[in-house]
């Protein structure tokens, strides 16, 4: 790096206000769009899991294995049914990530309820399949919230290395900067990619609050 | 477009079975980085977080460590170290070291937080000092925390070395990252399945060490009541 390079140039982050909203949106898409795909996929997945508990353990490993390979080598491995610089190479396996971290969540969260509310709901009358939507399905909505937050705040960290595969939004900060020994766009980069899942990890503790306002005060419950 | 073919390719090629670029050169690359940034990681983090567990303080700090280290994205710290640094391999080891320390020290501090206050309590009771105790029977009891803690460490240290390769770290992510700059898929495909392999085979280690290093006294059981 030049000597009398600073470390942050303001001036080209003035001039690029507008491109870096660009690429924080393009961001927010590809990180954001897979999280929620995936919270679809793993309520459907979890009800059937916790109604069939056999079925769950083969499925937690599955996925706890899937959650722990390397994004760059999934990425990679995409690359010539995606292609490069395609948005898929990078959503797809974001999915699956997210998937592989919600539907534990959700099963946990569905076989957290209390075993009175769950007595009570069957005294009542429900079926099995009525009492987990109507009942455990709403009261594991604070551990679906925090398993959410996790999910979010990586995803948005991880969709940066797609720009490796020519498709990583605030990601391509970083390259560029690299290729230019610039530091500037690399730590916009940085500071955008953590605001940016600050800001999702806010939003997500307010909804929490607004969802099961009873679980406000319990807040361990769902770390 | 041929996965067999690419793979076949990929192992069978000379300079993959020997000198710099080979498969087992490559692989040993690998598992140097990881084990020193896991070795200093370890150094860094274990005691202190022992500490911090055991007098409870902090803990609002190791969380916010926690959360934060999440959000930060591996390929811009990879690059801005490397930046600032100059390319060289103690360089790189900085943001690996960097990755591996919070899952470390969250389990650190859970792991030993989480001893059974009862158990404290007796053995105290029974005249062991603070370090004893801490030693005796909260570092055992924190065992299966720190393992986990280990483990997440370590398959994120073995996922920041790949993307490092970009900067010019060696290891498996060589191949990845050169193949992409040549167009040699048959190096992409081999370099990330290796990759993929490592991650798998780390799971299946840390599973293996969870069920049988442990001493049967702090061994996850069912529960008994």
């Amino acid at each position: 790096m030049a000597d009398d390079e600073p470390l942050v140039r303001w001036k080209w982050i003035a001039d690029h206000l507008n491109y870096l909203a660009q690429l924080a949106l393009d961001h927010a898409v590809m990180a954001l769009v897979p999280v929620l795909i995936g919270l679809l996929l793993a309520v459907p997945l979890g009800l059937l899991c916790a109604r069939h508990p056999r079925l769950y353990q083969p499925v937690a490993v599955v996925f706890n294995t899937l959650y722990a390979l390397p994004a760059v080598a999934i990425f990679m491995l995409l690359v010539p049914y995606t292609g490069l610089g395609e948005a898929g190479t990078v959503m797809i396996p974001l999915t699956f990530y997210a998937l592989a971290l919600l539907l534990p969540t959700t099963v946990e969260g569905l076989r957290a309820t209390p075993e009175a509310v769950r007595q009570a709901a069957t005294a009542m009358g429900y079926g099995h399949w009525r009492r987990l939507v109507a009942v455990e399905l709403p009261s594991s909505v604070p551990y679906l919230m925090g398993g959410l937050r996790v999910a979010a705040v990586s995803s948005i960290s991880m969709a940066a290395v797609g720009a490796l595969v020519g498709r990583g939004a605030l990601g391509y900060l970083f390259i560029d900067g690299f290729q230019r020994t610039f530091t500037t766009p690399i730590l916009a980069g940085i500071v955008l990619i953590a605001a940016l899942a600050l800001l999702v990890d806010v939003a997500l503790v307010l909804a929490r609050r607004l969802l099961a306002p009873w679980a406000v005060r319990s807040q361990g419950a769902a770390q | 477009m041929n996965w067999i073919d690419w793979l076949h390719t990929f192992f069978t090629s000379p300079a993959r079975q020997s000198g710099p670029d080979s498969i087992v050169h490559r692989l040993a690359e690998h598992f140097a980085f990881t084990g020193e940034a896991l070795l200093y990681a370890g150094l860094l983090s274990v005691p202190l977080g022992l500490v911090l567990g055991y007098t409870g303080r902090g803990s609002a700090l190791v969380t916010l460590l926690a959360g934060t280290a999440r959000a930060l994205p591996t390929l811009g710290l990879v690059t801005l170290v490397v930046l600032l640094a100059g390319i060289g391999r103690s360089a790189v080891l900085i943001p690996l070291v960097v990755l591996a320390v919070p899952p470390l020290l969250v389990a650190a501090v859970e792991g030993v937080r989480g001893t059974d206050p009862d158990l404290r309590d007796a053995a105290r009771g029974i005249g062991l000092t603070h370090p004893q105790v801490l030693f005796q029977v909260c570092l055992p009891a924190a065992l299966p925390a720190l393992l986990a803690g280990l483990r997440s460490a370590t398959v994120q240290v073995i996922a920041t070395a790949t993307v490092a390769a970009y900067v010019g770290l060696g290891g498996l992510g060589r191949y990845v990252m050169d193949g992409l700059a040549l167009r040699d898929f048959p190096a992409v495909a081999g370099g990330a399945v290796l990759v993929v392999a490592l991650a798998l085979l780390t799971q299946l280690l840390f599973a293996g060490l969870l069920r049988y290093a442990l001493p049967p006294g702090i061994r996850p059981r069912r529960s008994v009541d």
